[in-house]
């Protein structure tokens, strides 16, 4: 037989960054999958971020007081409430895969979805009014 | 419905080409026309390089599998004119080398999913109230996966991870766990026990969505956990496997 040599497919392989968040035409399984990497992502960006900031500590009280006026900003604050919804989803997908990979509520992985999105929704609203009036 | 003309925008790839391109081709389509219909007669009529791949023209095969207007789907059974798009994107499926047109290399397929040894028939569990001939057990039937790699192409793990097991092979493996008919649980469990396997998969249930054939991977997959686990606790309290 005469050799052929195969390319992986131009449109989409070998493009793993495509293959996690091209969801055009995709179910609610792969926008929890990429919005799930997405929040990941977030947060280690966030982490990274937090011991930066937290190092400010080190020029001594000047500094950490300086930060906490720009911290205190309403554009700030709104950030919080990003972190905070990356958080709540990525924690609440989190126990639905390992809640069904444990084989608990697989058939029912839709409504485990919405049920969790549901408790995140209310703890988001609760969060930002919080985060706002104190 | 009247006969409409549509046009295919069809993905082009050719031996030796670096990068894929599309030609488009205009097909006069009537109610009854299917994707794969169409394709043929684009090879008929207007281009006979075009390359794909068919057999059966009725869902039972799994060789026809490819992305119509983005979604994985077995073309014989694509009615165009239901599609209702002016345009209909045709490319082939995905995480599988790429041969050419519309024709994907399924060796990475098949040498998976032929690894746990799942017997293709089994005991028909349709009709076990039917009055079964004189000199027949009973009747069976062949598994229900049409090998088609549908659920391979939608699965966003497979696209970043050349090495994972995919869902075909391993709900093929939880075949053979629920139900060994001569093959060997243990080695189908086994095999699918590593980073690249069941604990991979990220429950995207892209694969159960696609699947023509009612296979339902990702619950396989799940399964495939579920024993698993329970197999380590057992060993991790003493309690034999
Ligand atoms: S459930 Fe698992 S195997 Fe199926 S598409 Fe999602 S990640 Fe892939
Ligand atoms: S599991 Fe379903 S989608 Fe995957 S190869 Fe089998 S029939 Fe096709």
């Amino acid at each position: 037989m005469q050799e052929y040599r195969t390319t992986r497919d131009g449109v989409r392989g070998e493009r793993p960054l495509q293959a996690w968040f091209d969801v055009r035409k995709r179910n609610l399984g792969s926008w929890a999958f990429a919005i799930n990497r997405l929040t990941g992502m977030g947060l280690i960006v966030y982490l990274v971020l937090h011991l930066i900031v937290l190092s400010t500590l080190l020029q001594g009280e000047q500094g950490w007081d300086k930060f906490l006026e720009i911290a205190r900003s309403p554009f700030f604050l709104a950030f919080d409430i990003v972190l905070i919804f990356g958080i709540l989803f990525h924690g609440l997908n989190g126990i639905r895969v390992a809640l069904i990979g444990m084989g608990i509520g697989a058939k029912n992985h839709r409504s485990l979805f919405w049920v969790l999105m549901f408790i995140g929704a209310v703890l988001l609203v609760v969060s930002a009014w919080k985060v706002f009036t104190i | 419905m009247a006969e409409r003309d549509v046009v295919f925008k069809v993905l082009r790839y050719k031996q030796g080409e670096t990068v894929p391109h599309y030609d488009t081709f205009t097909v006069k389509t009537d109610e009854n026309t299917t994707a794969l219909v169409a394709l043929q007669a684009i090879r008929r009529d207007d281009d006979p390089s075009l390359t794909l791949r068919h057999s059966c023209h009725h869902g039972s095969c799994g060789t026809c599998g490819m992305r119509i207007n983005g979604e994985e789907q077995l073309s014989c059974v694509v009615n165009v004119q239901e599609l209702g798009t002016p345009t209909v994107v045709v490319e082939p499926l995905q995480n599988a080398p790429l041969v050419s047109d519309l024709v994907v290399d399924m060796a990475p397929f098949f040498d998976r999913y032929t690894q746990p040894e799942m017997p293709y028939v089994r005991q028909s569990e349709f009709m076990p109230e039917a009055d079964v001939p004189d000199g027949i057990g009973h009747y069976t039937r062949y598994e229900n996966c049409l090998e088609c790699g549908l659920c391979v192409s939608a699965c966003p793990v497979m696209g970043s991870d050349a090495s994972y097991l995919g869902p075909a092979a391993m709900a093929a493996a939880w075949r053979v766990v629920a139900e060994p008919r001569g093959s060997d649980p243990e080695f189908a469990l086994n095999w699918a026990d590593n980073e690249h396997g069941c604990w991979r998969c990220h429950v995207a249930y892209e694969c159960t969505e696609v699947c023509p054939s009612d296979v339902n991977p990702a619950e396989a997959i799940m399964s495939l956990r579920g024993e698993l686990t329970k197999r380590k606790f057992r060993r991790v309290f003493g309690l034999g496997k």
